[in-house]
C-alpha cells in the first residue's frame, strides 16, 4: 500500500471524497457569497451600516467578550480540579461538562424560561433584587455561557494533564510561592491554549442562536444580537440585510478559528522543534 | 525542614479548595440546576401525561422526523466520513492540504448562517433549487432533504477527525504482508483496516447522532415549520415555548434530552471501552 502508487480505485474514492465537500460545504459558501453581493457592494456596505445591524453586532461582542472572560477563568479552575484533585464523583462532574454538546439549544433557552421566565423557579429571589434575566440581555448571556461551557474546559484538560510538573516541585523547593509558581510556571506553559479556547469559545458565543432566541425574544434594540437580526430580517424578506449579515459573522467566525489554529500550530513546531534539539 | 515543608503544603491547601469549590459550583449551577428544573418540570404531572404529550399527533410526528433525518445522516456521514479521513491519510493529490482544512469549516460557522447558505443555494427562488424542483421534482428547502443536508454539513467533521488519528496510528506491516501474499486492496481494506476504525467510526457516528437530534439554528431555516411535515423536536419546542404550551415543551424537551444524552453516553462508552489508542 505505497501511497504513491494509486490504482483506479483509489481516484474514483478521491473524486468521490473532493465532489462530496465541494457540493455540501464549498458551493453553499460561494452561493453566500454571491447571494450577498448579487445587489453590489454598496446594498452591502449599506446594510452592514445601518443602525439595527450595528447595535445588534454591539450586542453580540459585548455579551461574547463577557462569555470569554467567565469561560477563561472558571473553565480554566473547572479543567484544574478535573485534572489536579482527587474528589468523589469526578466522573459525573466529567459528563456534566459535555452535557452542553449534546443539548439542542432551543431546550437551554426553555430551562433558562423555567428559571427565571414568568412563574420561573428562581423568580421569588431575584424579583425582589430588581433584577431581569428573561427577555433581557443577562438571559442571552446566560444561554450563551452555557453552550460555550464545555470548549474552554476541554481545551485545557490536555495541557494540564501533560504539564512538566519536576518544575512545580522545584519551583516549590526553591521556596517560590504558590502564587508565583503559577504566574511563572504554569501560566506560561497554558497560554497557547488559553488563546486558542478563548477563540473556540469567542466563536461559538457569537454564533449562538437557538438558545439566544428562546431567552432573549428577539427584541430588537434591547435583546436582539446578530444571530437574532438575520432570523428577523429573513423573515421579513429583507434579504440583502440578511445575507451581508450573515455573510460578516461566518467569515469573522471562520477567520478567528483560523488564526488561532495557525497559532497553536506554529507553537506546536516550535516546541516539537526544542525537543529536538534538547534531544540533541 | 520537615516541619517548614508541611506548614508550605497546608497554606497552599487553602486557595485549592477554594478553587474547588468554586469550580464545582460553576458547574453545579450552570449544568445541574437547570437539568433539575426541567427534570422535574417534564415529570410534575407524572409519567402519563408526558407519554401523552409526547404521543400528540403533532409532537410525536416531530420526534419521529428528528429521529429518521438524524439516522440517515448519520449512514451517510459514516460512510462518507470514513472514505474522506481514508482519503486525506491514506492518499496524496494536489489540494490535499485544503480538503483538510475544509472538514473544520462546519466546526466554526454558525448553524444559522449554514441554515442561510442552503436556502441561498437550494431556495425556490434561487436557480440551482428551481432547477431542481422545476425539472426534477426535487424540493429540498422547506422540505425533509433540506433538513438532512443541513445536519450532513454542521456533522461533517465528527466521523473524520475521529478516525483521522488512528488511521494515522494504524500500523501497515499487517497490510504489507497481506500484499505482499497478494490480497486485492478491497480485501486489504476489509480485513485488516476496517477492523481497526469501527470503534472510532461508531463513536463518531454516535457522536454526531446525538449532535443532530437538538439541532436547531440550520434546521429551523432549512425546513420552515410546517407541523406534521417539516417540524423537528427542536422546532416543536420553540413552537410549544412560544405558544406557552408547557406540558409540550417539557415533555418533548425531556425526550430530545433523553435520546442525546443516552447516545452519547454510548459514544464515550465505545471509546472508552473499545480505546482509539490501544
Amino acid at each position: 500500500m505505497n501511497p504513491h502508487k494509486k490504482g483506479l480505485g483509489a481516484w474514483v474514492i478521491i473524486l468521490l471524497v473532493v465532489l462530496y465537500t465541494g457540493v455540501l460545504i464549498i458551493v453553499p459558501i460561494i452561493a453566500l457569497i454571491l447571494g450577498a453581493f448579487s445587489e453590489g457592494m454598496g446594498a452591502v456596505l449599506t446594510a452592514l451600516g445601518s443602525s439595527v445591524f450595528l447595535e445588534a453586532l454591539w450586542l453580540s461582542l459585548k455579551i461574547a467578550l463577557l462569555v470569554v472572560a467567565v469561560q477563561t477563568l472558571l473553565g480554566t479552575i473547572v479543567a484544574w480540579i478535573i485534572v489536579r484533585h482527587d474528589f468523589r464523583r469526578k466522573a459525573f462532574l466529567k459528563s456534566l461538562v459535555d452535557v452542553p454538546f449534546a443539548m439542542s439549544p432551543v431546550v437551554v433557552g426553555y430551562m433558562l424560561l423555567l428559571l427565571f421566565g414568568r412563574n420561573g423557579f428562581l423568580n421569588p429571589i431575584i424579583e425582589p433584587l430588581g433584577i431581569k434575566v428573561a427577555f433581557a440581555a443577562p438571559g442571552i448571556f446566560l444561554a450563551t455561557l452555557f453552550v460555550s461551557l464545555p470548549f474552554m474546559i476541554k481545551e485545557m484538560i490536555p495541557i494540564i494533564e501533560n504539564l512538566d510538573r519536576k518544575q512545580e516541585y522545584a519551583a516549590e523547593t526553591l521556596g517560590a510561592s504558590s502564587w508565583t509558581i503559577f504566574w511563572r510556571v504554569i501560566f506560561p506553559q497554558l497560554r497557547t491554549a488559553l488563546i486558542y479556547g478563548m477563540t473556540l469559545t469567542f466563536a461559538r458565543a457569537l454564533g449562538e442562536f437557538g438558545a439566544v432566541l428562546v431567552i432573549g425574544g428577539g427584541i430588537q434594540g434591547r435583546t436582539e444580537t446578530t444571530t437574532m437580526y438575520i432570523f428577523r430580517s429573513l423573515d421579513e424578506r429583507h434579504f440583502v440585510e440578511a445575507y451581508s449579515a450573515a455573510i460578516l459573522l461566518g467569515s469573522f467566525s471562520v477567520m478567528i478559528v483560523l488564526i488561532a489554529d495557525w497559532v497553536k500550530r506554529r507553537e506546536e513546531k516550535r516546541q516539537s522543534q526544542g525537543e529536538v534539539v534538547e534531544r540533541v | 525542614m520537615e516541619i517548614s515543608l508541611d506548614h508550605g503544603q497546608s497554606k497552599a491547601r487553602t486557595p485549592e479548595r477554594l478553587l474547588r469549590a468554586s469550580g464545582l459550583l460553576y458547574i453545579g449551577l450552570m449544568i445541574l440546576v437547570p437539568l433539575i428544573v426541567i427534570l422535574q418540570d417534564g415529570l410534575r404531572q407524572g409519567i402519563g401525561e408526558l407519554i401523552h404529550q409526547v404521543t400528540l399527533p403533532i409532537a410525536w410526528s416531530a420526534i419521529l422526523l428528528t429521529l429518521w433525518t438524524s439516522s440517515l445522516m448519520t449512514v451517510i456521514n459514516a460512510f462518507m466520513g470514513l472514505a474522506t479521513a481514508y482519503t486525506l491519510v491514506r492518499f496524496d493529490f494536489p489540494g490535499k492540504r485544503v480538503l483538510n482544512a475544509i472538514i473544520d469549516l462546519p466546526l466554526s460557522i454558525p448553524t444559522l448562517v449554514t441554515g442561510v447558505m442552503l436556502v441561498m443555494l437550494y431556495g425556490p427562488q434561487e436557480a440551482i433549487g428551481r432547477f431542481l424542483l422545476e425539472k426534477l421534482n426535487i424540493q429540498i428547502i422547506f422540505a425533509k432533504p433540506g433538513i438532512v443536508l443541513a445536519l450532513l454539513f454542521i456533522s461533517f467533521p465528527f466521523v473524520v477527525r475521529n478516525i483521522q488519528p488512528v488511521l494515522q496510528d494504524l500500523d501497515q506491516t499487517q497490510e504489507r504482508a497481506a500484499a505482499t501474499l497478494g490480497a486485492k486492496p478491497w480485501t486489504i481494506f476489509r480485513k485488516i483496516v476496517l477492523p481497526a476504525l469501527i470503534p472510532p467510526l461508531l463513536s463518531g457516528s454516535l457522536l454526531s447522532f446525538s449532535r443532530a437530534i437538538g439541532e436547531f439554528g440550520a434546521v429551523v431555516i432549512v425546513a420552515g415549520n410546517i407541523p406534521l411535515k417539516t417540524q423537528t423536536g427542536a422546532v416543536y419546542v420553540l413552537g410549544a415555548v412560544e405558544s406557552e404550551n408547557r406540558l409540550g415543551a417539557s415533555a418533548v424537551s425531556l425526550i430530545l434530552i433523553g435520546i442525546a444524552f443516552s447516545v452519547l453516553a454510548l459514544a464515550n462508552l465505545v471509546h472508552k471501552h473499545w480505546g482509539s489508542h490501544k
